[in-house]
């Protein structure tokens, strides 16, 4: 794997294996000194042209981790609002010769266009409303945790699918680990032919109690001014996940932020069936399971890296611990 | 792997012998037994280390903690490797610090993976002091690096390979040498 710009790039095994990568990791975070020089003098690239406080903390903690270098660029506040392009951007920071770029912008594609501009490793942090890979890694985590497995089991996405880049991911995710998906909410909400990804398309709760999981997801203040809903309150009366809607054998799951009082009510957010502060932690070691994995390793490519030509070269069979 | 060309050099009972001599000398340098105590490195060193920790439970009758340690994450080589080495969990449910630790392992060979060892052990605490104890040594260090506890030297060519079988793992205890045909690179 040289790039994660889709969940598409990782089938089943693939996404197993970076899930149970994480899972070994975790036990770093249990430790006195909660770092391991893994990648001492890598460097990883945050850059962020839209605001992230949990995906962006915990990239940069799982690189910390891990012993990498982390450079936080954020578009705001930058060069970016003087105008540069992002690909002006990109070539600029190239320079600090990064190995991986954790990329968010608000434009669909533009991890995979900056995957074609550098040689550093391009990790999807969020590209528009097309993909957020490492979320769906990390719900797919959290799941088997909290389940043991996900096969055979069913998977309500509610809430604002259409401007939903986690739904998408997710989507793909859970239905390659063997879940069967439903997506749920307004039909204003509800992309046209989304059920071509496999899943199921509702557009009431009525049927809500079937589900083994509802993840909910957030209702974008931002958007309501486009007139979406009629109202949040009116959202709110139709599709909030609240008690009377959530039983006690479900497990709830939301990408946060979470809107109390809007997709979820706050009973619920509190509830044991919530594990909405477990996908938070989750963050952190899928993340470092993504960057080992993008990091370690002889890139074919790696111009103005002599050290790592020599070592590539004949010895490598060699070298190999004993 | 094809098992050929292969010499047996320690048999069923003469790992266990060597396990139990090891034992003995462990006890004998550290009267101290209350501080003692155990972590295998990963994979088969794990398996080795709960051995020798039940001989010495029952050598010095007392509890010795027991850890294992897994050195993915402190390698000298994740450049130079073609994919990124599987990191198994380690666990070190004890305070090392103003222990002796008795690291173990295998196959001593070139001495950096009981580097990698020293320095991922460090990262739990500050034990007082650490050992090493390998159920072969087959030479060709290089670092300098030197095994307080040897099952058995093995003096070998740098083409041959060392194979340690553990019965918790291979279904038999044994340690062999085999010549390696490689094509040149």
């Amino acid at each position: 794997m040289n790039h994660l710009l889709s969940i598409e790039d990782l089938d089943r095994a693939g996404i197993e294996r970076i899930v149970e990568q994480a899972a070994r990791f975790s036990e770093v975070s249990d430790r006195e000194i909660k770092k391991v020089p893994a990648l001492r003098g890598r460097m990883v690239l945050n850059l962020f042209y839209e605001s992230s406080t949990r995906t962006r903390s915990s990239f940069e903690l799982a690189a910390k981790r891990l012993s990498a270098d982390v450079v936080n660029f954020a578009a705001s506040g930058s060069s970016v609002e003087k105008g540069e392009s992002l690909k002006d951007t990109v070539l600029t920071l190239s320079a600090h010769k990064p190995d991986a770029i954790v990329i968010r912008t608000p434009w669909a594609g533009a991890a995979a266009l900056v995957s074609r501009w550098c040689s550093a490793a391009i990790v999807n942090a969020g590209d528009g409303k097309h993909e957020h890979p490492t979320q769906a890694l990390l719900d797919v985590y959290t799941l088997r945790g909290r389940l043991g497995g996900i096969d055979g089991a069913s998977i309500w996405i509610v809430g604002d699918v259409a401007h939903s880049r986690v739904a998408r991911s997710n989507i793909i995710a859970f239905q390659r680990m063997g879940a069967k998906v439903t997506v749920a909410g307004p039909p204003t909400l509800i992309p046209r032919g989304i059920e071509s990804l496999g899943c199921d398309v509702r557009f009431t709760l009525d049927e809500l109690d079937s589900a083994d999981v509802v993840y909910a997801l957030r209702m974008q203040r931002e958007r309501m001014s486009e007139m979406w809903v009629p109202s949040l309150r009116e959202y709110a009366a139709w599709y909030q996940i609240n008690g009377r809607r959530l039983s006690p054998r479900q497990v709830l799951m939301h990408p946060g932020p979470v809107n109390r009082g809007v997709e979820l009510s706050g009973e619920v957010v509190d509830s044991p069936q919530a594990v909405i502060t477990a996908q938070v932690e989750a963050g952190v070691v899928v993340r470092m399971a993504v960057l080992y994995e993008l990091l370690t390793g002889a890139r074919a490519p790696s111009p103005g890296s002599g050290a790592t030509a020599e070592a590539g070269a004949a010895t490598v069979g060699e070298r190999q611990l004993a | 792997m094809d098992h050929s060309g292969e010499k047996v050099v320690l048999h069923e009972g003469d790992v266990q012998r060597a396990l139990t001599r090891i034992a003995h000398e462990i006890a004998e340098r550290n009267p101290q037994a209350r501080n003692l105590s155990v972590v295998g490195i990963h994979r088969r060193g794990a398996f080795l280390a709960r051995r020798l920790r039940d001989l010495l439970e029952e050598l010095l009758d007392t509890e010795i903690p027991l850890g294992d340690l897994d050195i993915g994450f402190y390698r000298d080589d994740v450049a130079s490797r073609p994919d990124a080495p599987i990191v198994h969990a380690s666990h070190i449910d004890f305070d090392v610090a103003g222990r002796t630790v008795v690291i173990v392992d295998d196959v001593l060979f070139t001495g950096r993976t009981v580097r990698a060892a020293i320095e991922a052990l460090f990262d739990y605490g500050r034990p007082e002091r650490v050992q090493l104890a390998v159920l072969a040594d087959r030479g060709h260090r290089e670092l300098p690096i030197r095994p307080d506890y040897v099952g058995k030297n093995l003096p070998t060519a740098r083409s041959e390979h060392v194979r340690v079988r553990v019965l918790e793992l291979d279904g038999v205890d044994e340690v062999a040498i085999a010549e390696v045909v490689e094509t040149p690179a």
